[in-house]
């Protein structure tokens, strides 16, 4: 593709003040209360955090090469597949699109020149950053053994690995999430911009109110939950040990009360991000508008009440499990209006595949069937087999890889001029966008069987018949960690050498998009008076977009 | 008193405030009193009565709800709602698992449902 | 720089922050932001309110014989305590809107702060402390050998988690409570901005009703008859 020519309206982003420029020196970036750098403070905690739990991830395909694989010993397996889950779930996914993307989108979005509480966001990175220290420390201390699921007896009388300390990790991590939920709650309903009433507001906006809603409502009780597994760790009796009267599924009941809308948490805000994706790349409004904020809100209220599919075969009384059941049947409602709605958005529009375009694409498809695949899980009857196997794994990762992580994927790369002014080489995003899809379906698609087939999950070791489905597995995650790295060098090296992006290079609507790229300390020039709908295509052109899909270029 | 309006908000009166103190002590002592005396299991329910009410006092009157807005209202509702869920679930499983399962077949699901209150 | 040009020329009271438009709005926001903040305490105590309401429904003689080693009159001696320190905090927030001295507010503040570490002086010392002589403290010093054993150490437990979290929100208070002091001393509050006080007010009134609960629910159980 054509390199972008520089908006000859718009002083060249060096010249002009910005948010990255404003001031300069390590303190002005470790004391901001500027949203966009707080936002960037956390993309890079993520991403290394990322890296970390995916070493863990690469280690345990190595290991699952060979079915009674030497690689690693089973207890080290053990901590392997503990840390991936914790690492990915707690400091990867549950902060990933709020606090990245939603830190620097939703001010600016929405009109307003902060978010609510600033300083209490930039503690809420200095938490967070607290949190992951101390999981550090767990892991190299040797890691925990319990599964990121810390179920007791086990890990509060049994094991012998730092869980005192990864628990306390995942308490302030916690914290962190709890501040930005809240902060987010009071900026989206007392910081909108003249005219920007609800049904105005980007469905991004609705999906991370939905998610803020989780936050506050759920987070509290892992919090305490971990606190109470803890205090049974450290004075070795508490409310969970059977030895007193305890039942080790309350710790269940509780720690699944967060978790479960947790994994709301992780895939709402990269629906909201597709819906964004999909009308700029259709040129389209978004189909059913209220139906798709609505669905937001419906996931985030009846994720609170299905968490029991998590325990059919623990122990649970069948009475319980009859009831969540058919709540979490009731759950998939939603999130497939969602997929219907993006699928009449596509129909006849103007589509164009650039990057963005195709995580978006991606992820409906697999989203789609991580979704469906779920709906086997929800069944009793089918959950019998099936849970505890591979089948699980893939379903999940199908939703928080193919689906959560792609839209994280798909939103950098849209905003990515937004938030540093330059384009990155397109061709280059594409190709990683294919290879992660590809890459995705090699590692995952494979589980399904194999779980299907009956192999456990959290094995170290596996009987020799699953060992074809196994390789393919391994196989697909190299490719997939070759279609992560590519994005990490091109996007850096576009930080410095990337074309200039002006201040609308895919012609998209959005409050976001009428500001320069990088935006002002203070987000706009002017401050925005709305007056149209989200999405309102065809949008009146402004002057420079040379990148903007469909459009010839000069 | 006067009544400011905007940034000052609703100023309450002392007596108000006066009233409340005193209600709030009763309640206590009528709680720790009715403990004294039996009644059976409606023991704890007056006790959870009395504690409820105190609650609401000091919520609408020490927290100022009375004088709030609906937003305000709402968000305090939702979190007793879903104080609610937590427990209501969590009992559906504890306290159901020595129930019989299922005795009178899949025709026995009105009476099952009937049980339940 | 641009935050001049975008605001002109109007003035704003001390305390006013500029991402907002006007007092109104920055007082709305911060006081939905504590409401926000107590839900997530609601949630957070609930857990371990949760697991109580179903312990004892499954143990409910035992949770009778645990609460019968508490004494009702330290329970009922620090309700009053705590009722008496809203009253203050509730005058102390008062004072400020109504334009009073600030000394008048450092007077209700201190007062409430005395009440609060009145509370937990009587905890500490009248129970707590006689409980760990009398061997009644699970994990630290049980001694136990009366009835229903396990099921009265599963209610020690409760009681100590419960009113030591509760404990850990009052010292938190009381930290709270030390900073608006010395905000109201350097004059930082006005009838226009209180908004601190406010809110502060607001987490002392849930950390009190949170209390209400803990004496009816562990002191009170199966009555005292």
């Amino acid at each position: 593709m054509s390199t972008a020519t520089a908006d000859i309206h718009d002083r060249p982003a060096e010249s002009r003040v910005n948010y990255l420029n404003a001031s300069y020196g390590i303190k002005s970036w470790l004391l901001t209360t500027d949203h966009k750098r707080i936002g960037l403070l956390y993309l890079g905690t993520i991403t290394f955090m990322f890296l970390i739990g995916g070493t863990a991830a690469a280690l345990m395909r190595l290991q699952l090469i060979e079915p009674q694989g030497a690689l690693l010993e089973p207890e080290t397996y053990n901590k392997m597949f503990s840390t991936h889950g914790i690492v990915m779930v707690f400091f990867f996914l549950v902060p990933s699109i709020p606090a990245t993307l939603g830190n620097f989108l939703i001010p600016i979005m929405i009109g307003a020149r902060d978010v609510a509480f600033p300083k209490l966001n930039l503690m809420s990175w200095y938490l967070f950053i607290t949190g992951c220290a101390f999981a550090l420390v767990a892991i190299l201390s040797g890691g925990v053994d319990t599964g990121w699921t810390f179920y007791p007896p086990y890990s509060s009388l049994y094991s012998h690995t730092p869980v005192v300390v990864m628990a306390l990790g995942i308490f302030i991590a916690g914290f962190s999430s709890i501040l930005t939920g809240l902060n987010f709650v009071v900026t989206i309903h007392k910081m909108r911009a003249p005219g920007m009433t609800w049904f105005r507001l980007p469905l991004f906006i609705w999906a991370l109110y939905a998610t803020s809603l989780i936050f506050i409502l759920g987070t509290p009780v892992i919090a305490i939950t971990l606190f109470l597994l803890g205090l049974e760790r450290l004075l070795h009796v508490g409310i969970f040990d059977p030895a007193i009267g305890g039942d080790p599924l309350l710790f269940q009941h509780l720690f699944w009360f967060y978790s479960h809308p947790a994994v709301y948490i992780m895939i709402l805000p990269s629906m909201g991000v597709v819906s964004e994706l999909i009308t700029a790349f259709s040129r389209k409004k978004i189909f059913g508008y209220s139906f798709v904020a609505f669905s937001s809100l419906a996931i985030a209220v009846i994720s609170f009440v299905v968490w029991g599919h998590h325990m059919f075969v623990t122990g649970q009384s069948i009475y319980a499990g009859l009831v969540f059941s058919v709540l979490s049947f009731l759950v998939a409602i939603p999130s497939a209006v969602k997929v219907f709605n993006w699928t009449a958005t596509l129909y006849k529009g103007s589509i164009s595949y650039q990057a963005p375009m195709l995580y978006a694409l991606g992820f409906i498809g697999l989203f789609t069937m991580g979704g469906l695949t779920g709906l086997f899980l929800a069944s009793l009857a089918t959950d019998v087999h099936v849970n505890g196997t591979y089948f699980v794994v893939a379903h999940f990762h199908y939703i928080m890889v193919g689906g959560a992580l792609m839209g994280y994927l798909g939103g950098i790369h849209f905003w990515w001029p937004k938030i540093t002014g330059r384009m990155y080489p397109d061709m280059w995003a594409r190709v990683s966008a294919v290879i992660v899809f590809v890459g995705f379906n090699l590692t995952f698609f494979p589980q399904f069987v194999v779980g299907y087939l009956g192999m456990p999950r959290r094995y170290a070791v596996y009987p020799a018949e699953f060992q074809v489905l196994n390789v393919m597995s391994s196989a697909g995650a190299s490719v997939l960690a070759v279609g992560y790295i590519i994005p990490l060098v091109y996007l850096t090296w576009s930080m410095r050498y990337g074309a200039e992006a002006g201040r609308n290079p895919w012609g998209a609507a959005g409050l976001e998009w009428t500001t320069p790229s990088p935006p002002p300390t203070e987000n706009f020039e002017v401050a925005p008076i709305v007056t149209e709908d989200a999405y309102n295509y065809p949008i009146k052109q402004p002057r420079d977009y040379p990148n903007a899909p469909g459009v010839a270029h000069v | 008193m006067s009544e400011h309006s905007g940034h000052t908000g609703h100023v309450v009166p002392v007596s108000t405030y006066l009233l409340v103190f005193f209600a709030l002590m009763a309640g206590t002592a009528l709680t720790t009193g009715v403990a004294y005396i039996d009644l059976g299991r409606w023991n704890t329910v007056v006790a959870l009565a009395i504690a409820v009410t105190k609650m609401m006092l000091v919520v609408l009157f020490f927290m100022h709800v009375k004088y709030a807005t609906g937003l305000t209202r709402i968000v305090i509702l939702a979190g007793f709602f879903w104080l609610g869920i937590m427990i209501t679930l969590s009992c559906a499983d504890e306290l159901t698992r020595t129930w019989e399962i299922n005795p009178a077949g899949w025709g026995g699901i009105i009476p099952f449902l009937l049980r339940l209150f | 720089m641009s935050e001049m040009a975008a605001h002109g020329a109007h003035k704003h009271p001390p305390g006013f922050a500029h991402q907002f438009e006007d007092m109104a709005q920055q007082k709305e926001a911060s006081t939905l932001g504590m409401w926000a903040f107590l839900v997530t305490e609601i949630l957070f105590f609930g857990g371990m309110f949760t697991a109580y309401t179903i312990y004892r429904e499954l143990h409910f003689e035992s949770f009778v014989t645990g609460s019968h080693l508490l004494e009702v009159k330290f329970g009922a001696t620090n309700t009053y305590v705590l009722i008496c320190s809203s009253l203050t905090m509730a005058l102390a927030i008062r004072s400020a809107q109504t334009g009073k001295r600030k000394g008048q507010i450092i007077f209700w503040l201190i007062l409430t702060m005395i009440l609060g570490a009145l509370f937990l002086g009587l905890k500490l010392r009248f129970e707590w402390y006689r409980d760990y002589v009398d061997g009644i403290v699970p994990g630290i010093s049980w001694a136990y050998n009366g009835p229903h054993a396990p099921g009265v150490q599963m209610f020690m437990c409760f009681y100590f988690f419960m009113t030591g979290v509760h404990a850990l929100h009052m010292v938190a208070g009381l930290g709270i409570l030390t900073v608006l002091v010395i905000m109201t001393a350097r004059n930082k509050f006005s009838p226009e901005y209180y908004a601190p006080l406010e809110i502060s007010g607001l987490y002392w009134h849930f950390v009190d009703i949170v209390w209400i609960f803990l004496f009816a629910l562990l002191y009170l159980i199966g009555g005292r008859y």
